[in-house]
């Protein structure tokens, strides 16, 4: 019944007046203070927000008005947006880490009279750029620490707003007036802006109206068996698409209880305790997870190091089949029980996964061993692919077809064109209306009939029907020949060996494809110490042959699975070298995210791109380097390159993982 | 906030005075004829070069060491010889320069250890741990909690303390002395050993602890950045003698303090 009932209630507010009809005693939020974990129903959190939405237009907020959300994931910012879109008012969510100029350029471009923050820093921080931001005028808080002394003729505490409504909603006629501006509300007005966050190029304003996100938002609850029984916890950042997807739209349509952590620091113990049945983490969380579960076991007893590493073994061969429902062996099946029972169970509790059913990740590529070990213990992690401008979902992995390198089909009522140039296009139900205040880089983002450009590169997986993301459009190259080259795809591939820290591709516009690798100088460095390879420096260790013939294995392997790819093939790798220095973010060879500077580390080590394609064994490169003190100093070396044979194109593609 | 025994005092007026007080070590004379009072609510920093004898001081305040001569007054009472234990009772806390907690417990039973004083119910019922106790022990708890809460250390409330960074270990070191809920709160060293950040994070729960419960506070430090900028008023030692007394501006520009840090040509 969820999902078709919401799909007639077209705006959260009134998705909200369901909920408490229909789950009224059921869990709508919880948040953990002073140590105990508290609970709102769905009738609490109606009556709360009911009363802070006749509170706010108290204070002047009208409809079609923007209201800034700063903060964390707190039961009382929620209500805020809540009770704002009561009103018909715009909530604008902005990350809480986001420093005062970025702060200011979203309060300043959205035009926001009122701000709802979290605290005492928030408010600092607002007040600190206040110069620029003249249509501010009333902040909103929720803890109270440290403001007392502040200057209350434009900041109000949010428990008193809410009182200020409480008193006001005795009166009838107040209550008649509220019930008639949720009435008012319609499915296609803004319900919500949420900002971009910028990495490519300037911070947009994406608007989501109520009906669409609604839409699809039902259609993914429908899609993952979503009910008001199932618990997730709210701890990524408020302001993410994410976020605003999957806790807060998923969990007014389906009714399920959302969790806010006590503090960002204790998420992973809150994750434990709440031990939620729905579960979103980028790839990069799930790796620290694992790290800190490996250490962990090296420094355990013997037995338990045994016992854990052979189960983990047995999860391997059989775990992935399983909770695919495929046909295994009864020992399979008997080991896997066993090792469950001693083993995956206890991890999972660990990890606060025990009751996950549907687990997503999702933002970059995940290595397949990662995501493997993960699936393997029982944790149905599947990938989804999206973007803002989406309301999130484009495509998803459906339970039982999981694979490392795909993120699924289309996601239901999501339609999906490869352009020519191999962008991926979409419509969907939840696509956004535009971005606020630019038409311009609305229509801009829009094709005439009316698809959606991501932005990224991808195409079809024959084999599985799934889409695959290969890269940001405008990083795919074309290798002389006319087949596709797409560096982030094949840097990633070798990028998942951990001997390999870093390494960057070069084919657009050449005939083959080469790479430089850096080598990771811990991994490679205790693989050495095992086996008895001597080395002084990390360019010694670079240069050994025998780290080359075990780097050169690694390429072979990625060429073989590019090779099973028709439409990959033609990238993979014939000459490769492993360099004599490691890439440096003061050297202007990464940026300070680590992201590699792909044209900067051609100019620099052109000798050696020269030596690549004339077909030279080795070369020589002295490079100017940087020392953390400033100052600089010159390393020169002479640097082998291998060859590589190249695959035929495979026929077959297998699962991956 | 409660006010554990002895009667009020408003705030402004004088909480604790010093009078000629004077502690010697055999032929050593680590404080010498030092006089000077805390007044309710401020914050009051002691400062002076190594061997001043500031923490001496604290020590004495505290009922730690007995001064041969001098008179201390405590909320209009005179003490000639007061245990660190009674001064406990009688609304003083403090934290110690090295870290003193009971590093095989958690951050919270540390703090829960702070409680101790505030506990009515004999050993049996504690014992028992049911009826009248157990409604104490949780009322304690949440107080307990309210301070996990204002120095934002729920994260490491379940963790063994010894295995705590040292910024940490010295705020759950400050949660343990805010539990009693003291008059007056002695800080010897908060931010020894801190970095910069550690640092700005413990002179914001310095002044929040100041501003939110009005609690009197005594502090020695190294830093004088920090000491000009946290305190009220500020008094001076060096070689157990006060060389000055007065506002931080007053003592950063007073002579005898600049020779007495930086040194004079004689």
């Amino acid at each position: 019944m969820g999902p078709d009932a919401a799909a007639r209630a077209d705006t959260f507010p009134k998705l909200l007046i369901r909920n408490a009809q229909l789950y009224g005693s059921r869990p709508a939020m919880r948040h953990k203070d002073l140590g105990i974990w508290q609970t709102w129903t769905w009738g609490q959190v109606l009556e709360i927000v009911r009363a802070y939405a006749v509170g706010l237009s108290r204070l002047g907020l009208k409809r079609g008005e923007t209201i800034a959300i700063v903060g964390a994931n707190r039961p009382k910012l929620y209500w805020s947006v809540m009770a704002a879109q009561m009103l018909g008012a715009i909530p604008v969510p902005v990350y809480a880490d986001a420093v005062a100029d970025e702060l200011a350029f979203v309060l300043a471009h959205a035009e926001t009279r009122f701000a709802a923050v979290e605290d005492q820093e928030q408010v600092d921080k607002i007040q600190s750029v206040k110069e620029r931001l003249p249509k501010l005028e009333l902040m909103v808080y929720d803890e109270k620490r440290g403001l007392r002394d502040y200057n209350h003729s434009q900041l109000h505490a949010m428990d008193d707003v809410i009182d200020v409504g409480r008193k006001a909603l005795a009166d009838p006629s107040i209550r008649a007036w509220l019930d008639g501006e949720i009435a008012t509300g319609k499915g296609s007005d803004p319900s919500i802006i949420l900002y971009t966050s910028g990495t490519t190029g300037t911070s947009k304003g994406v608007v989501l109206t109520g009906e669409r996100s609604i839409k699809a938002a039902a259609d993914t609850v429908a899609f993952d068996h979503l009910t008001e029984k199932d618990v997730a916890l709210a701890y990524l950042p408020l302001a993410w698409v994410g976020d605003h997807y999957l806790n807060y739209a998923q969990g007014l349509v389906a009714g399920f209880c959302m969790a806010c952590p006590e503090s960002g620091d204790t998420a992973m113990a809150d994750l434990r305790e709440i031990g939620p049945t729905f579960y979103f983490a980028p790839p990069r969380t799930l790796e620290v997870l694992l790290t800190r579960v490996m250490i962990r076991m090296e420094d355990a007893g013997f037995v338990k190091r045994k016992l854990f590493h052979y189960f983990i073994g047995v999860a391997r061969r059989y775990g992935e089949s399983i909770l695919n429902k495929e046909p295994v062996p009864f020992t399979g099946r008997l080991l896997y029980w066993l090792g469950d029972v001693l083993v995956y169970g206890p991890l999972k509790n660990v990890l606060g996964f025990s009751h996950v059913r549907v687990a997503y990740t999702a933002g970059e590529a995940i290595g397949p061993e990662l995501f493997a070990f993960y699936r393997s213990i029982g944790l149905n992690l599947k990938q989804l692919y999206g973007q803002t401008e989406a309301f999130l979902y484009v495509t998803a992995q459906p339970d039982g077809e999981i694979y490392s390198d795909t993120v699924g089909p289309a996601c239901p009522n999501v339609d999906i064109k490869i352009a020519d140039n191999g962008e991926v296009l979409f419509k969907s139900p939840g696509m956004f209306a535009g971005y606020f205040k630019d038409a311009a880089k609305t229509a801009e983002a829009i094709t005439p009939d009316g698809y959606v450009m991501t932005g990224d590169a991808g195409y079809f997986d024959e084999k599985t029907g799934h889409l695959k993301i290969i890269d940001r459009a405008k990083d795919v190259g074309r290798l002389n020949d006319g087949r596709l080259f797409p560096p982030k795809y094949i840097e990633n591939k070798l990028k998942f060996y951990p001997n390999i820290r870093e390494a960057v591709a070069y084919g657009d516009q050449r005939d083959f494809v080469c790479v430089m690798i850096n080598i990771d100088l811990t991994a490679v460095g205790s693989w050495a110490e095992r086996n008895n390879v001597v080395y002084g420096s990390y360019q010694e260790l670079a240069s050994h042959p025998r780290v080359y013939d075990m780097i050169e294995k690694h390429v072979a392997e990625v060429n073989r699975s590019l090779a099973q790819d028709k439409v990959m093939a033609g990238a993979q790798i014939k000459r490769f070298l492993i360099l004599h220095k490691e890439l440096d973010a003061d050297d202007g060879e990464l940026t300070r995210t680590q992201k590699v500077r792909r044209s900067f580390i051609a100019e620099r080590y052109a000798p050696l791109i020269k030596a690549f394609y004339d077909g030279s064994k080795e070369a020589d490169i002295s490079t100017e380097v940087t020392f953390e003190d400033g100052r600089k100093g010159v390393i020169s070396a002479r640097v082998k390159i291998r060859e590589m044979t190249t695959e035929a194109v495979a026929s077959a593609m297998g699962k991956a993982a | 906030m409660r006010t554990p025994g002895g009667p009020d005092v408003a705030v402004g007026d004088v909480l604790l005075s010093v009078k000629a007080v004077s502690l010697s070590f055999g032929g050593v004379k680590a404080v010498n004829d030092v006089s000077f009072d805390i007044r309710k609510g401020e914050i009051r920093a002691i400062i002076g070069p190594n061997g001043a004898g500031k923490t001496s001081m604290l020590n004495i305040i505290n009922g730690f060491y007995h001064p041969q001569e001098g008179r201390i007054t405590f909320k209009g009472k005179a003490r000639s010889k007061m245990r660190p234990h009674e001064a406990a009772h009688g609304g003083i806390a403090r934290t110690f320069q090295n870290v003193a907690l009971f590093k095989g417990m958690s951050a919270l039973d540390n703090i829960m250890v702070g409680r101790t004083l505030k506990m009515h119910r004999g050993i049996l019922w504690q014992l028992v741990r049911s009826g009248p106790a157990l409604t104490e022990e949780v009322e304690h708890r949440h107080r307990v909690e309210e301070i996990i809460d204002f120095l934002q250390i729920q994260a490491i409330r379940k963790v063994q303390v010894a295995r705590l960074p040292y910024g940490m270990q010295k705020r759950v070191e400050l949660g343990r002395a805010l539990a009693m809920e003291p008059d007056l709160l002695l800080l010897d060293e908060p931010m020894a050993g801190m970095n910069m950040e550690e640092k700005e994070d413990m002179s914001r729960f310095i002044l929040d602890v100041n501003n939110h419960f009005g609690t009197t506070i005594a502090l020695i430090e190294h830093d004088m950045g920090v000491v000009m900028d946290l305190s009220d008023r500020v008094v001076v030692l060096d070689h157990g003698i006060k060389i000055a007394d007065g506002t931080p501006d007053e003592v950063k520009t007073n002579q005898v303090v600049i020779d007495a840090y930086l040194g004079v040509a004689h």
